[in-house]
C-alpha cells in the first residue's frame, strides 16, 4: 500500500499554520514544536468528547491516551466543530479552576488566565490603532503625491506644508513651499503645457501606485486582494481558511492599501481596516495558550477585532460594535459585546493620540454643524433613501456579473493587466474633473461641509450681500456661477463613479466599499440639497415653503442632504441597518439627525430588498461558495432529513468503520478510497447500532503515529474503540485502541425530522455534520455541504456552486 | 527608533539564535509592538507645531485677512490673535463676529517618522521581491523552485512536494537551515494562495 500516498493526498498539500505542528515531520519534532506548558498535556480530557473529563481505567496502561499533537486540528478549508471546540475549553476551565486550590503559583495562573482576555483586547486595540494611523498618514501623503511635493520637507502633504508659512485670504491653498510638478520641472504652473505636465504626472504616478500595488499583492500575499470582509464573515462561522489571517497579508495589506488608495482608484480603506484588524487579532492571538489551541475562542477574539477595525475606520466605537455584531459575527456572546467595546475605544483612543489629521479627529468628514431640519425636508430624505436603495441594488447585480466574468473567463488570468487598465481609465477620466481628482474622502468632506461666510470652495460660491450679514449669521442666497459649475462637474463625477466602481471593486488589490458608495450618496445629496435650496430662495410664497421658510432665513442645509444621501447609498448596498445609523451619528456628533438618517437607511433597505435578497457581502460569498450557513433567513420547505441524508437511495451504502473488527489496513484502505472528512462507528455491520463518530485526520495521524512509535502495530493489527480490547487469540498482533479519538456523543437526527429542525440545528450548535437513524439504527448522515446545496436547490440557485466543504 | 522595526522577515530570525520558533515568534511581535507604541511617546509637541488661525473675512473696505499665532487652546480667540486690529475700538466686536478662529495642533515628528517607516517597509519589500525573482533561482540548485510572478502549473505540485523536504530524515539543527526551512515553507504557502487565488478562481474573485 502506498503510504506515502494516501499522506499526501489529505494534509500535505495544505498550508500549515506556522504554528500548526507541520505533519511530515510529525514523527520527529513533536518536542521542538510543542513547547505548551506541562498543564495541558495531563489533561486527559484534552480530545475526549463527552463533558466527563478523563478516560476509562485503562488509562494507564496506554500512552495512546496522551494526546497527539495535530488530533483536534482542523485541515485548510474546513469547518470547525463548535461543539468540541466549547467543550474543550470548559475542559480547560474546569481544570485550571480545580489546580488553583492546590498552590499559590496555580492560584495566579488562574488569576491570569482570566486577565487575558481583556489584555488581548488591550493589545488588539494598540495594534490595530498604531496600524489605522499609519495608513492615514501614509495614504494622506501619497495621494498628494500624485500633485506635487513639499520642499519643506518631502514627508508633508499639501495641507501640512503649508501649515506654516503665511496664506493671503483669496489664496488660502498655495504657499511657496508646495511645488505642483509641472513647477518643478519647467519653473511655472501656467499655461497648457503645465498642465499637460501635471496631467500626465499625475497618471504616471497613479499606475505606479497601482502596479506596485498589484505585484506586492501577487508576489508575497495573494490573500490580501479584495474586501476581506466576505471572508471574514465566513471564518467566524467556523471555517478555516489557512494564512487568511497571517502576518505576511498583515503586512502586505497595510501596505499595498495605502498604494491603492493613493493611486486614485474608486475604493476605499474601510473593509481592509477590518481584515487588517482580524489580522491583528489572530497575530496575538499566538501570543496567549487559551486562544492558540482554541479555534472557538479565537473566532471571538477575531470579532472584538473586527469591531475596533471599523471603529478606526469612521471614528465610531459603538458603531463598529455594532458593525461587528450585525453584519461580520455569527455568534456573538453577550461577554464578546463588552470585550469588543473596549477593544474598539483603545483602538480609537490610539488613533486619536496619533492625532493623523491634525486637529484630534479621527475621520476626516467629521461634521460640526447642528442646523435644524423641518418635517417636510423628510419627503427628499426619503427619495434620497429609494436612490440609495435602487443603486445598491444596480450596483450589486451589475458587480457580481462582473466578478463572474472575472473568475470565468480569460479576464481572470491577467490580473495585473487588469488593474493597469482600469487605473489608467480613473486616472485619465479623473484628472480634468476636480472633484474626481481630489481623493474620495476629501470629496465627502467637501460635501458634508455646511457654507460659511469664509469658505472659499467653489461649490460655496454663492451671491453674497454683505450688508443684510448679521455677525455670521447667513441668509439664504442665490447661487453664484460657482455654484453652478460646481453642480455639473458633480453630476460627471457622479457617472463616473457609479460605473467605475462596479469595475474596481473585487480587482486583486486590496479594495474597500464603503468610501465610493458614501461618495456617490452625497453627490446626489448635495445636488438635491442645492436644488431644495434655491427652489426656496426663489419661490418663498409657495406652500409647502410657507410655513416654515421665510424670506432671508437659511432653512435648507445642503451639507445634511449630503450626509443623508451617503447614509442611504451605504444602506442600499451593505443593508446594514442599526449599525449604519449609529456611525453616521458618531459622526455628526448629535442625536438631531438620527430621524432623517433612519428614514433613509430604512427606504433604501426596503427598495433594495424588494429587488434583490443579499448584501454586497452575502452575495460575494455566495459568488465564491464558502460555507456560509445564513443565519438571518428562515427555512420555509417542508423537506424531510430523510429527502437530503446520503446515501441516497441509488448511492452505495453509508461507509462505517466496525467498533472492534477492522484492521489497520482495512481502516487505511477506507481512508484512501473515499475522501469523506469523517465516518460513523458502529456495533457491527449487520446491527448498524451507533457508537460515536471519528474524523478522518486523526484516524490519520494516529494509524501514522502507531506504526511508527507503538511496536507491534503492523497492517493486520486489529483497531479497536471500545474500552476493553476484544477477546482474540494470543498469536494474533498487538491491537491498537483509537477509543480517544472517537466523539461518542455525535449529534443525531430520525429520518422524519423536518428539514426546518435540522437547518435550525446546524445554525445554533454550529454542527458540521449530523446522523441521521431510523428506529435506532444508523441510515445516514447529512453534512453541512448538503444543507448548503439543498438550500440553493430550492432557492432555484446552482448547487454545485457550492465548492468547499 | 527600535531596530525591532526591521524585524518583519523570516530571515531575521537569524539574530535569535538561541530561542526555540515560539520564542522567536513572541520576541517578534513584542518588538513590533513596542516599536510601533514608541512612535505617540516619542511625538513631542514642539513649539512649531501649535497654533491658533483666524479667518477674517472681507468688511466694508477692508480686505480678507488670516492670522496666525502661537497661543494656548484657552487664549484662542479673535482678541488674541488679531494683531495689529485694522478696525477701531468701537467696531471690533462687529469685526471678531465674523472672523473665525481654530486651535490646531499637529506633530511634524510623527508624520517624519511614519512616512519614512512606510518608505523604507516598501523598499525591503521590493528588493526581497528583486531578490527572489532574480538572484535566489541563481544561488539555489535549479530544480527546485521556478520564479513565483508567474502563473503556476498543476505539476509543480508535484516536482515542489517532491523536492522539499531533502533532509527529510535529518534534523534542521543549524539556524540557517532552520531559516531556509521557514522560507521553503512561506514559498510553498504563497505558491498554494497564488494558485488559489489567482489561477484555480477558487476564492476571492
Amino acid at each position: 500500500m502506498d503510504q506515502k500516498g494516501y499522506r499526501r493526498g489529505s494534509y500535505q498539500s495544505s498550508t500549515s499554520d506556522e504554528d500548526m505542528v507541520e505533519i511530515a515531520g510529525a514523527s520527529l519534532d513533536f518536542s521542538m514544536a510543542d513547547d505548551d506548558p506541562p498543564l495541558d498535556r495531563e489533561m486527559g480530557g484534552f480530545s475526549s468528547y463527552n463533558g466527563g473529563g478523563m478516560n476509562g481505567t485503562s488509562k494507564m496502561m496506554d500512552f495512546l491516551e496522551e494526546p497527539l499533537p495535530g488530533v483536534g486540528t482542523y485541515e485548510d478549508f474546513n469547518t470547525i466543530d463548535w461543539v468540541r471546540e466549547k467543550s474543550r475549553d470548559r475542559d480547560r476551565h474546569r481544570e485550571i479552576t480545580s489546580r488553583s486550590k492546590e498552590s499559590t503559583w496555580a492560584l495566579i495562573h488562574s488569576v491570569s488566565d482570566a486577565f487575558s482576555g481583556w489584555l488581548l483586547m488591550l493589545l488588539i486595540g494598540l495594534l490595530a490603532g498604531s496600524l489605522a494611523g499609519l495608513i492615514d498618514i501614509s495614504a494622506h501623503w501619497m495621494t498628494d503625491l500624485k500633485e506635487g511635493v513639499c520642499l519643506a520637507g518631502f514627508w508633508f502633504n499639501h495641507e501640512h506644508c503649508c501649515w506654516k508659512s503665511n496664506t493671503t485670504f483669496t489664496d488660502r491653498d498655495k504657499c511657496p513651499e508646495w511645488k505642483s510638478w509641472s513647477q518643478l520641472i519647467i519653473g511655472h504652473g501656467e499655461g497648457a503645457f503645465a498642465y499637460i505636465l501635471n496631467y500626465f504626472m499625475y497618471v504616471m504616478w497613479a499606475l505606479l501606485f497601482s502596479l506596485l500595488a498589484v505585484l506586492l499583492v501577487k508576489g508575497f500575499a495573494p490573500y490580501a486582494c479584495g474586501s476581506g470582509i466576505p471572508e471574514i464573515k465566513t471564518i467566524l462561522s467556523g471555517f478555516i481558511i489557512r494564512g487568511y489571517l497571517g502576518k505576511w497579508t498583515l503586512i502586505i495589506k497595510t501596505i499595498t492599501l495605502v498604494l491603492a488608495v493613493s493611486s486614485g482608484l474608486s475604493l476605499g480603506k474601510e473593509g481592509p481596516l477590518v481584515h487588517v484588524a482580524c489580522c491583528c487579532g489572530n497575530i496575538l492571538c499566538h501570543l496567549f495558550t487559551k486562544y492558540r489551541k482554541n479555534e472557538a475562542k479565537r473566532r471571538e477574539v477575531l470579532s472584538a477585532a473586527a469591531a475596533a477595525g471599523v471603529s478606526v475606520a469612521f471614528g465610531a466605537p459603538i458603531g463598529g460594535v455594532l458593525f461587528s455584531l450585525e453584519e461580520v459575527s455569527y455568534y456573538f456572546p453577550l461577554k464578546t459585546l463588552w470585550r469588543s467595546f473596549f477593544a474598539a475605544l483603545v483602538a480609537a483612543f490610539t488613533l486619536r493620540s496619533i492625532n493623523p489629521f491634525g486637529n484630534s479627529r479621527l475621520v476626516l468628514f467629521y461634521v460640526e454643524f447642528h442646523m435644524p431640519w423641518h418635517l417636510l425636508e423628510l419627503i427628499p430624505f426619503i427619495l434620497l433613501g429609494i436612490f440609495g436603495g435602487l443603486w445598491g441594488a444596480f450596483f450589486i447585480r451589475s458587480n457580481i456579473a462582473w466578478c463572474r466574468r472575472r473568475k470565468t473567463t480569460k479576464l481572470g488570468k491577467y490580473p495585473v493587466l487588469e488593474v493597469f487598465v482600469v487605473t489608467a481609465i480613473t486616472a485619465v477620466l479623473a484628472f480634468p474633473n476636480e472633484y474626481t481628482r481630489m481623493s474620495t474622502s476629501e470629496l465627502i468632506s467637501e460635501l458634508f461641509n455646511d457654507c460659511g461666510i469664509l469658505d472659499s470652495s467653489k461649490l460655496c460660491e454663492y451671491v453674497n450681500d454683505f450688508n443684510s450679514t448679521k455677525g455670521d449669521d447667513l441668509p439664504d442666497r442665490a447661487a453664484g456661477p460657482g455654484v453652478y459649475t460646481a453642480m455639473w462637474q458633480l453630476a460627471l463625477a457622479l457617472i463616473m463613479k457609479v460605473f467605475i466602481t462596479i469595475f474596481t471593486f473585487g480587482m486583486k488589490v486590496p479594495s474597500g466599499l464603503f468610501i465610493p458608495s458614501m461618495a456617490v450618496g452625497a453627490i446626489a445629496g448635495r445636488l438635491l440639497g442645492v436644488g431644495m435650496e434655491q427652489l426656496a430662495f426663489y419661490h418663498h410664497d409657495w406652500v409647502i415653503f410657507n410655513g416654515w421658510c421665510s424670506q432671508g432665513a437659511d432653512c435648507i442645509t445642503p451639507g445634511l442632504y449630503a450626509m443623508v444621501g451617503a447614509a442611504a447609498c451605504l444602506g442600499g448596498v451593505t443593508r446594514m441597518t442599526v449599525s449604519l445609523v449609529v456611525i453616521m451619528f458618531e459622526l455628526t456628533g448629535g442625536l438631531e439627525y438620527i430621524v432623517p438618517l433612519m428614514a433613509a437607511a430604512m427606504t433604501s433597505k426596503w427598495v433594495a430588498d424588494a429587488i434583490g435578497r443579499e448584501g454586497i457581502y452575502d452575495a460575494h460569498i455566495r459568488l465564491n461558495g464558502y460555507p456560509f450557513l445564513e443565519a438571518k433567513e428562515e427555512f420555509s420547505h417542508k423537506t424531510l432529513a430523510m429527502d437530503v441524508m446520503r446515501p441516497r437511495r441509488n448511492d452505495p451504502p453509508l461507509t462505517v468503520i466496525t467498533q472492534d473488527s477492522m484492521t489497520v489496513e482495512d481502516v487505511e484502505a477506507i481512508i484512501n478510497e473515499t475522501t469523506y472528512s469523517g465516518y460513523p462507528v458502529v456495533v457491527s455491520r449487520e446491527s448498524q447500532r451507533l457508537v460515536g463518530f471519528v474524523l478522518r485526520r486523526d484516524l490519520i495521524i494516529s494509524i501514522e503515529n502507531a506504526r511508527k512509535k507503538q511496536d507491534g502495530i503492523v497492517s493486520t493489527s486489529i483497531i479497536y474503540f471500545t474500552d476493553h480490547s476484544p477477546p482474540l487469540p494470543p498469536s494474533s498482533p498487538s491491537m491498537l485502541k483509537l477509543r480517544s479519538i472517537l466523539d461518542l456523543s455525535p449529534f443525531t437526527v430520525t429520518d422524519q425530522t423536518p428539514m426546518e429542525i435540522v437547518v435550525d440545528i446546524f445554525r445554533k450548535l454550529g454542527l458540521r455534520q449530523c446522523l441521521v437513524t431510523h428506529n435506532g439504527k444508523l441510515l445516514g448522515i447529512i453534512t453541512k455541504k448538503d444543507v448548503l446545496k439543498h438550500i440553493a436547490q430550492l432557492a432555484n440557485q446552482d448547487p454545485d456552486s457550492i465548492l468547499f466543504n | 527608533l527600535s531596530p525591532g522595526c526591521e524585524f518583519l522577515f523570516p530571515q531575521a530570525l537569524m539574530m535569535s539564535a538561541q530561542c526555540t520558533w515560539r520564542c522567536a515568534n513572541s520576541l517578534l511581535l513584542v518588538a513590533l509592538l513596542c516599536c510601533i507604541l514608541l512612535l505617540p511617546a516619542q511625538a513631542s509637541k514642539s513649539s512649531e507645531d501649535i497654533r491658533c488661525k483666524c479667518i477674517c473675512p472681507p468688511y466694508r473696505n477692508i480686505s480678507g485677512h488670516i492670522y496666525n499665532k502661537n497661543v494656548s487652546q484657552k487664549d484662542c480667540n479673535c482678541l488674541h490673535v488679531v494683531e495689529p486690529m485694522p478696525v477701531p475700538g468701537n467696531d471690533v466686536e462687529a469685526y471678531c463676529l465674523l472672523c473665525e478662529c481654530k486651535y490646531e495642533e499637529r506633530s511634524t515628528t510623527t508624520i517624519k517618522v511614519i512616512i519614512i517607516i512606510y518608505l523604507s517597509v516598501v523598499g525591503a519589500l521590493l528588493l526581497y521581491m528583486a531578490f527572489l525573482v532574480l538572484v535566489d533561482p541563481l544561488i539555489r540548485k535549479p530544480d527546485a523552485y521556478t520564479q513565483p510572478l508567474h502563473n503556476e502549473e498543476e505539476n509543480e505540485d508535484a516536482r515542489s512536494l517532491a523536492t522539499v523536504p531533502t533532509p527529510s530524515g535529518a534534523r534542521a539543527n543549524t539556524v540557517l537551515e532552520r531559516v531556509e526551512g521557514a522560507q521553503q515553507r512561506w514559498k510553498r504557502q504563497v505558491q498554494e494562495q497564488r494558485k488559489t487565488v489567482f489561477d484555480r478562481h477558487k476564492m476571492l474573485s
